[in-house]
């Protein structure tokens, strides 16, 4: 029993990696097809940087995702201050079903929606051109914004109100317990709320497909790009340098979260949960 | 003070009150505008009406993405079962092999499993050498399903696993102890207490899978049409926006109201973080 459940895991997970090493592999091959290896080449890492465009869309990734996550972190927090402390039970529901649109909207369906608002406004006001990278932080902000407040809200939850009663009584103003008792004790939502916001804006094609514009192009987009037509081969380079990266990152974060023992979960992007 | 307070706490959210009218509600309701109007901005059901040609279209796309959640059902139930089973320090290193596979991008996972298929790719050589005939796997509806499936695979498996280490063990020895067989515990004590998992898992593969148009282009060889395909392909053009908006509202309404019936499934109200 015990050998069948490992092979069986052994199995699932070699054919989840399968493709993923096929292309780490293939990225060194030197004829340039998928049906042999024939030889060792760094000639389409090589032919990956010859252009400057990748390095230009990793640029404006990092650029768009910075910007975005931080934006969506502080409406986020403000937001989920005020929603944790309301006591009007209606208003706490309206804010959490907003909330919960752009998670449980296909990504197609937000982008298509968020692009029909930018042309519609364009069209309203007499602008051409209004795609780029402003409608790609609005986008990015507000599909970011339900994680940031879904991390956030549960922290709140578990604050010591006393604390709070206890810094007004000793003449804070509610902006100095805010900053100086609230924010303090959330923080782990905080970080979690951030960290997840940045690499889903790192990691979004689908909504970043509708509201771009071919002069801002972010890595994946890119990506897109290149592989519309044919196979490759410094796409395959590509991959495999975003591979490795996610790689040492993620096992970054587990050596450092191994060591504290309450590190906050990291927590993925679900479609369809409910805040609660 | 108090009132000091409560009105420090109203100003916070404005921001995001305003955020979300602008950017959350009325694109919602500038899809409706023009799901609803004509290119001269007059009332009309024609777009909605003409909805029926693409029938063929919605129906194969609920049918390929049920078969792929079911699929992913099937084969991630039991592997978060062993995942769950195994030792604690195999369970962390599985745990990041599971979740390496989500921090790809789907463009790249999907572009590898391309590689792999492809016309003169390692499979088809494989089986050429091994002196079978020659297969055509792009293209087919069998690559596009498979897609979809390896795709999303682990975004079934993660909160099914999640919600079966949660189990209390103490359950499991009372059922054991009150005579219920292993097979009988599975059914009667660990499918009922996974069931907020499964539901989060089928939701997280089903509503992706009904809504891609990456894997249908470049797995389908272009000649599919899927839902995702069809609101892609509307939007490439301002002139057919009006109908791409009522495609994309239909497939909002389906999804919301089949994330409805799933969430009568499980009676946890609670929210499925994983």
């Amino acid at each position: 029993m015990k050998f069948l459940s490992r092979a069986y895991i052994f199995i699932i997970f070699a054919l989840l990696y399968a493709p993923i090493l096929v292309v780490i592999l293939f990225s060194f091959n030197e004829s340039g097809n998928l049906s042999s290896f024939s030889g060792f080449t760094l000639y389409w890492y090589k032919d990956l940087f010859r252009s400057g465009e990748a390095i230009e869309a990793l640029k404006n990734s990092l650029i768009l995702a910075l910007s975005s996550s931080a934006l969506a972190t502080i409406l986020g927090t403000l937001a989920s201050f005020s929603i944790a402390h309301s006591k009007n039970k209606y208003y706490q529901t309206v804010m959490k079903s907003v909330t919960n649109i752009p998670m449980m909207n296909p990504d197609i369906v937000t982008g298509v929606s968020m692009m029909l608002l930018f042309v519609g406004a364009a069209l309203m006001f007499k602008l051409d051109n209004v795609l780029g990278f402003w409608t790609m932080l609005i986008a990015h902000t507000t599909f970011n914004l339900p994680y940031v407040i879904l991390s956030i809200l549960p922290k709140f939850k578990q604050m010591d109100k006393h604390l709070i009663e206890a810094a007004l009584d000793l003449g804070c103003t509610p902006s100095q317990t805010f900053f100086k008792i609230e924010v303090p004790a959330i923080m782990p939502g905080i970080i979690s709320g951030l960290m997840m916001s940045f690499t889903l804006s790192l990691d979004d094609f689908v909504i970043s497909h509708f509201v771009s514009s071919p002069d801002f192009k972010t890595l994946p987009l890119y990506i897109y790009n290149q592989t519309a037509h044919e196979v490759k081969f410094s796409m395959y380079a590509l991959c495999t340098l975003i591979i490795l990266t996610i790689l040492v990152l993620l096992i970054a974060v587990n050596l450092a979260g191994s060591r504290k023992k309450d590190r906050p979960r990291k927590q993925k992007r679900v479609k369809g949960a409910t805040a609660k | 003070m108090k009132s000091k307070r409560s009105w420090f706490e109203r100003a916070a959210s404005s921001p995001y009150i305003v955020w979300s009218a602008l950017f959350i509600i009325a694109p919602l309701l500038f899809v409706a505008y023009f799901a609803f109007t004509d290119r001269d901005g007059a009332f009309t059901f024609e777009n909605i009406l003409s909805l029926s040609s693409y029938s063929e279209t919605f129906v194969m796309s609920l049918g390929f993405s049920l078969i792929a959640t079911t699929v992913c059902l099937l084969i991630g139930y039991p592997l978060a079962y062993c995942m769950s089973r195994t030792s604690e320090r195999s369970r962390s290193i599985l745990m990041v092999l599971l979740m390496l596979p989500m921090w790809i991008s789907l463009l790249i996972r999907t572009y590898s499993l391309m590689a792999l298929l492809d016309n003169g790719g390692l499979v088809s050589t494989f089986l050429v050498n091994i002196g079978l005939p020659k297969l055509t796997f792009i293209g087919t509806d069998g690559a596009v399903i498979l897609g979809m499936i390896y795709d999303f695979l682990p975004y079934m498996v993660l909160p099914i696993y999640t919600s079966l280490v949660k189990i209390d063990k103490r359950y499991l020895e009372a059922s054991a102890d009150l005579g219920c067989n292993s097979i009988q515990t599975l059914f009667k004590v660990i499918f009922p207490l996974t069931t907020p998992g499964v539901v989060s898992g089928v939701t997280m593969v089903f509503v992706p899978s009904i809504s891609t148009f990456y894997i249908s282009q470049k797995l389908g060889g272009g000649s599919f049409d899927l839902i995702g395909d069809t609101i892609e392909r509307q939007f490439q053009n301002q002139v057919t926006y009006h109908t791409g908006a009522a495609v994309s509202l239909v497939m909002m309404i389906l999804i919301l109201i089949s994330l409805a019936i799933m969430n009568k499934f499980s009676d946890n109200e609670e929210a499925i973080i994983v």
